[in-house]
């Protein structure tokens, strides 16, 4: 897979977010180098998910800066359409809209915010569609797809955005487990091409084997992080040695 | 027994009557009844969508003047509202339509029906998942336009068929135009019915329009039930072709 990699980097400073009197994340401090891929790693409600949220503006930090590139993107006045136009994300549950074909899901938006014309748009969708394996395809409802296919045309959709930065939240943990490889080959290549990603998975061998840094959250809070390595063979904290325990 | 049945018939179903009234009905009134229908549709429906995005509206300001509107125009009377609109805008200086009765009557009707389709949309629209507004913005879309492309799309066909029974109350709602005093040849079918019903003291031409109405209805209802299923469980679409 062939992408333009401008290494965008996402920074998280001391970033607060709480949901009515629960904390979600505390203080959280936290770097995703451009062109590297960072996972993140916790128990369910613990975080993960909310912090991938405040990289795009799903979700709006209390206090703290989100830093995409150079920019404070968590800044009062920041244009949020402008700064998720360069932000692609991936669900758990895909969210293709059931409406509209394969082609059309990946074109709307080309359409609607870069402002493509229909053919431009569409050749830059068939392409990436391509790229995720997904060549004729194009004019079946995404509910006529497997859960996988599903999955991958969401990240065509996201890719044709040509987006400085991929966010994948659970990717995989909706998916049938014969789908799953599939899903992790494509994250696996994007990786590889140089594109920064942040990843909320549950898929430990993916983190150990695609990952520049593991993250590990528990109750908002960051309690480890490091290289794959050191993660998960030295696991320093009471927590997450428990963490590991239970899932490897 | 047999003499009350035969009072019911020459009262509703006198043959000779209906005949008679069948064809002004049919050639003057349904003109008029399709005419004003499709007016107040549209203006109902286009507000209806409008008022339904706004009920929506986290911004206050936003979405309780939409509230408002929609708790008046379904709480009055519909004849109140008509006058209101009919005679109330004529003498407030207000002259949108001249004298044309039927510009009043479709505008007030509309209205009327615009509330009532606001809800039946805001339902449709709240019943699209949180995930494809997420979808959407997450590419750049902005408010808007994930309500032009993803949430009104789903939402409307959702409710096809609450939708249908609203219409076949617009078309029967259009019979309230007599308030507003119309020409012989403005005359919908309802009121051709009752100035018959009325010269032969016989409610039988009422039976004959109450036909014409269900000869529209009817068909109109299994169109949209055809369509529904088709659009749940049909083919695959094609793609956009370019233009």
């Amino acid at each position: 897979m062939t992408i333009d990699t401008r290494g965008t980097s996402v920074r998280f400073e001391h970033v607060n977010k709480s949901f009515g009197r629960v904390d979600v994340l505390h203080d959280v401090v936290l770097s995703a180098p451009g062109g590297m891929t960072t996972c993140i790693v916790g128990p369910s409600g613990s975080g993960k998910s909310t912090l991938l949220r405040c990289a795009n503006l799903l979700e709006r930090p209390e206090s703290g800066r989100v830093l995409l590139g150079d920019v404070d993107i968590a800044a009062p006045g920041v244009n949020v359409d402008a700064v998720r136009a360069r932000v692609g994300m991936v669900f758990q549950h895909f969210h293709l809209y059931p409406h509209l074909c394969v082609l059309d899901n990946v074109t709307l938006a080309l359409r609607k915010v870069r402002a493509m014309d229909l053919e431009q748009a569409q050749a830059t969708a068939r392409a990436k569609l391509g790229a995720v394996g997904l060549n004729g395809l194009e004019s079946r409802r995404p509910a006529d797809l497997s859960g996988g296919q599903q999955q991958r045309v969401a990240i065509a959709r996201a890719l044709a955005m040509d987006p400085e930065v991929m966010l994948f939240d659970e990717a995989t943990s909706a998916l049938d487990p014969e789908l799953v490889k599939g899903v992790l080959a494509v994250m696996r290549d994007l990786s590889k091409a140089g594109m920064t990603m942040l990843v909320v998975t549950h898929e430990m061998r993916f983190a150990r084997e695609v990952a520049s840094q593991v993250v590990f959250i528990d109750k908002g809070r960051i309690l480890e992080q490091g290289s794959p390595d050191a993660f998960f063979d030295a696991p320093r904290h009471p927590r997450l040695r428990h963490f590991l325990d239970q899932v490897l | 027994m047999l003499e009350g049945l035969h009072q019911i018939f020459n009262t509703f179903f006198n043959p000779g009557l209906i005949a008679h009234a069948l064809p002004e009905i049919l050639a003057v009134g349904l003109p008029n009844t399709l005419l004003l229908s499709a007016f107040a549709s549209v203006i109902g429906i286009m507000l209806g969508l409008f008022v339904a995005a706004g009920l929506l509206s986290g911004h206050r300001g936003v979405h309780l003047p939409c509230r408002g509107y929609v708790d008046i125009l379904r709480g009055l009377p519909h004849i109140l509202t008509v006058y209101l609109i009919g005679q109330g805008l004529p003498l407030a200086g207000l002259s949108l339509f001249g004298g044309n009765t039927y510009g009043y009557a479709a505008l007030a009707i509309g209205l009327i029906e615009s509330a009532y389709f606001a809800e039946i949309f805001r339902a449709g629209f709240q019943s699209v998942e949180r995930g494809q507004v997420e979808a959407g913005r997450s590419t750049g879309m902005s408010q808007l336009q994930v309500m032009l492309h993803i949430i009104i799309p789903q939402g409307a066909r959702r409710v096809l068929p609450p939708l249908t029974g609203q219409f076949i109350l617009v078309v029967k709602a259009t019979s309230l135009v007599y308030l507003l005093g119309l020409t012989a040849s403005q005359r919908e079918m309802f009121a051709i019915a009752q100035d018959s019903a009325i010269n032969n003291a016989n409610l039988s031409p009422l039976t004959a329009a109450g036909l014409v109405y269900l000869a529209l209805t009817v068909p109109m209802t299994y169109a949209v039930n055809a369509w529904d299923r088709r659009l749940r469980s049909g083919p695959s679409p094609r793609p956009i072709e370019a233009d």
